[in-house]
């Protein structure tokens, strides 16, 4: 289902240097057409490679105009369905809609804290030199989850 | 002015640098920082990662599951002898038991950082992360969808894991968007790692590292096998389209031993989509038959027998149940079905209407969360799972060392679980270390070259979570390393102009011949990347066992596809480059046709069929315990271009029999 860019829709992220979908396609794989030599659509994405496209939904979720979606592998998929989210800051809303019409709406929780809220030190104490070469994390447990195991299951000891 | 072919050169030296920007690297990001803050050394550290960091490595999309949590309730060792099982008995205890017995640490981090993470109340009943139930850090309790598996909401499970990394080590950090493509070794000792170097893809840039610490977990290998999608389809791998094999090709060239690069995973997967399977069968005990309804893992179940002990455990090795439906597809009584419809009608007799919806929603939410691809299929032919069958097929091959495979990089275990410190096979390379650890957890047998997730070969089974937490392992290990070996300045071994024109010679063949055709894509001086692929996954599957010809091979197939293969490996040389991105696609490829090399290398090597159901070496058809009941493993001469395969011994450190019931299944 390699993804495609709405023409519409799409404003190159208004003309910034780079958009959101480049900025977060792990392959690489949308590109900006500056001056539309490439697609006849200067200043709009699109994905440039689209039989390399793993259908990771990262340009569609983070498109600030919902401009990119998934038109599923050609050489695949039967025509007709879509399968469209839209994420927000604490849940994504799913909307899929079957080749013969049937439609399905999912909501899910997607984080259970602010985005961008995480401080990854606060509360956690300092790393005590003297115990780098044992095991366990710099943080001494502080989560709970060290698990010692029963040691009589080693038998090579 | 730096142009496309005649890049700036930017140099930098730092203490310890970081190749990857997936869970592995997200775990050293965020350990990383404290123990410098701790050691008082101003250590200068520099994360290198070709994605953006936000969506990049296996977890991009999301995931539905942690496939690793061991929980109160289990031992390190039930986990060590899970993962030794699963890959037929041939797996480093040590590394397993370590990873069995931190990973939990990691996961619990992640729900204090939001992830949401399902829970089950005191009456069993099933709820979404997002409910504000008891954490499992205090004692929540998970929903298992397996016995080491826990349910997530996991959509912006790396997002999260990479918001903490990020601020954890610093922005100012962190370069994305940079490919690095070649390790480079120390001048004067060329035991020890000195540098990296690699290129923009977003500026004509190319970067120079020189480090003394470099951890490599740039990830498993995907596209070395021809795809059974060929179109458009061909993105749709089963693991990320973007894992090159980086990780064992740029630990090869620098001399690092490779470890079971034979191994492969043929996962058992959702039809074209490949949507994860696990959920149903285990969470909604759905079962999988041949086209008459007969369940195969029932029907063939003698078949079993021919493998012991592994297809006797209560799971039987995951390669054994791919054997077992391969019987039903090769004689005929495809297509294979997983049968939703008894499975949700079955667990929908209990439920109230609401918990049906809430079913329906959890049976999406698996794939929505991490391959919408599948759902996208459905969609497409009309499939709604409590109406309509899905069918389900083996996969083409890929090499990793995180999911159910174990092939990587030897690694440096702990000290402390009874590991060997010597060894017992002959024909070990003189200037390998002997037993299974040495000196400093997580390094490669390359000094100051550390991997984790799937670099770390011969452990298998840690997934997201595991990967996190042998990536903290490393953090503590290359701060120690940096301590002990202050006085070290690292020297690369090749002059910096001569890496420049190494890295940039794709672009310079695309320019130097463009216009000596009128079609660019055809040209006699140069072959595309794209075309080198396709010729490399074509050798692959024809000759290596892919799914051509239903997994099989032999040593005389494999005679042929390591001539293709040099041959191969020599017009890799005349890649060309038009532009970045293709820059970036031409250095992937030269790494999968290393990694697909060793692989080769190690199948031929290996005098039997270890992973009946993975690959078939018809010519030696069997386990055979006595004489192959140990690892394979393989240096590579970046000079010659040879490999050189050896055994080394295996040694138990759990019991492995409490696995079997007594008299087999």
């Amino acid at each position: 289902m390699p993804t495609f860019v709405r023409t519409e829709k799409c404003d190159g992220c208004k003309g910034q240097d780079r958009t959101a979908c480049m900025y977060i396609c792990p392959h690489d794989l949308m590109k900006l057409d500056k001056d539309g030599s490439d697609t006849g659509h200067a200043m709009k994405s699109y994905n440039q490679e689209p039989e390399q496209c793993w259908e990771c939904y990262s340009c569609v979720k983070i498109c600030p105009q919902n401009a990119i979606e998934c038109r599923h592998y050609a050489d695949v998929v039967p025509l007709g369905g879509s399968v469209q989210p839209l994420r927000g800051t604490d849940s994504i809303m799913w909307t899929i809609k079957f080749r013969n019409g049937t439609m399905k709406r999912f909501k899910f929780p997607i984080r259970t804290t602010a985005e961008g809220s995480i401080d990854p030190y606060a509360g956690k104490p300092q790393a005590d030199m003297s115990k780098i070469e044992d095991n366990g994390f710099f943080n001494h447990n502080e989560q709970n989850g060290y698990r010692a195991g029963d040691r009589s299951e080693l038998i090579n000891l | 002015m730096a142009e496309f072919g005649n890049p700036e050169v930017i140099e930098e030296d730092v203490d310890i640098l970081l190749i990857g920007g997936g869970m592995a690297c997200c775990g050293t990001a965020f350990e990383l920082p404290r123990w410098i803050e701790a050691s008082g050394a101003n250590l200068k550290v520099r994360l290198v990662d070709k994605a953006a960091m936000d969506r990049s490595g296996a977890v991009a999309q999301g995931l539905s599951a942690i496939n690793t949590y061991i929980g109160p309730e289990q031992d390190p060792a039930d986990y060590a002898r899970m993962v030794s099982n699963d890959l037929m008995g041939i797996t480093r205890d040590d590394l397993a038991y370590d990873l069995g017995r931190h990973v939990d640490e990691s996961v619990h981090l992640f729900e204090e950082w939001g992830l949401p993470i399902w829970k089950t109340d005191e009456n069993g009943e099933r709820f979404d992360g997002s409910k504000g139930m008891t954490s499992l850090k205090d004692g929540g309790k998970p929903v298992r969808s397996g016995k080491w598996q826990i349910m997530i909401n996991g959509e912006s499970y790396k997002w999260i894991v990479a918001e903490a990394a990020k601020k954890a080590l610093g922005i100012e950090n962190i370069s994305e968007r940079v490919f690095i493509v070649k390790l480079i070794n120390d001048k004067n000792d060329p035991s020890k790692i000195a540098g990296a170097v690699g290129f923009s893809t977003r500026d004509n840039t190319v970067h120079v590292y020189r480090a003394k610490a470099i951890l490599l977990a740039a990830g498993g290998c995907v596209n070395i096998f021809r795809p059974r999608s060929v179109g458009e389809g061909t993105g749709r791998a089963w693991y990320p389209v973007w894992n090159a094999g980086s990780t064992y090709s740029m630990a090869a060239e620098a001399g690092a031993e490779l470890t079971l690069m034979e191994n492969r995973f043929v996962p058992t997967r959702f039809k074209d989509g490949y949507g994860p399977v696990g959920a149903w069968f285990l969470l909604f005990k759905s079962k999988a038959t041949n086209a008459y309804g007969e369940a195969y893992m029932e029907k063939n179940k003698a078949m079993l027998d021919d493998y012991p002990p592994y297809g006797h455990a209560a799971v039987p090795a995951s390669c054994l149940r791919n054997h077992l439906m391969l019987k039903e597809m090769k004689e005929g009584r495809g297509p294979i079905w997983m049968d939703t419809v008894t499975a949700l009608a079955n667990l929908a007799q209990t439920l109230s209407p609401r918990e049906v919806k809430h079913l329906e929603a959890e049976a999406w939410e698996d794939f929505l969360d991490m391959c919408v691809g599948q759902c996208g299929i459905w969609v497409g032919e009309n499939i709604e799972p409590e109406k309509k069958n899905s069918e389900l097929m083996p996969t083409e091959p890929y090499l990793l060392g995180s999911h159910s495979g174990c092939c990587g990089i030897w690694t440096s275990g702990p000290t402390d679980v009874g590991a060997p410190t010597t060894e017992t096979e002959a024909g070990v390379p003189a200037h390998l270390p002997q037993g299974w650890n040495w000196g400093y957890r997580g390094m490669t047998t390359v000094n100051g070259l550390f991997t984790a997730g799937d670099g770390v070969g011969a452990s298998g089974h840690k997934f997201s979570s595991g990967s996190h937490a042998e990536g903290r392992m490393c953090a503590k290990s290359m701060v120690k390393y940096c301590l002990d070996n202050a006085d070290y300045t690292p020297e690369l071994d090749t002059p910096v102009e001569e890496l420049v024109a190494a890295i940039i010679k794709p672009a310079k063949n695309f320019l130097e011949h463009k216009d000596y055709t009128t079609a660019i894509d055809v040209n006699p001086n140069y072959i595309t990347p794209k075309m080198l692929q396709f010729r490399l996954q074509k050798i692959m599957d024809e000759y290596v066992a892919g799914v051509a010809t239903y997994y099989n091979t032999n040593a005389e197939m494999m005679k042929v596809a390591g001539e293709k293969l040099d041959m191969l490996k020599e017009d890799a040389e005349k890649m060309r480059a038009k532009d970045l991105h293709e820059l970036l696609r031409a250095w992937e490829n030269y790494h999968r046709i290393l990694t697909a090399e060793a692989h080769l290398k190690h199948i031929e090597f290996r005098e039997e069929s270890r992973y009946p159901g993975f690959y078939y070496r018809t010519d030696k058809n069997f386990v055979d315990e006595e004489n192959w009941h140990c690892f394979v493993n393989s240096i590579y001469d970046k000079n010659t271009k040879k490999w050189t395969c050896f055994k080394r011994a295996h040694v138990d450190l759990v019991d492995k029999s409490k696995l079997f019931k007594a008299g087999g299944h």
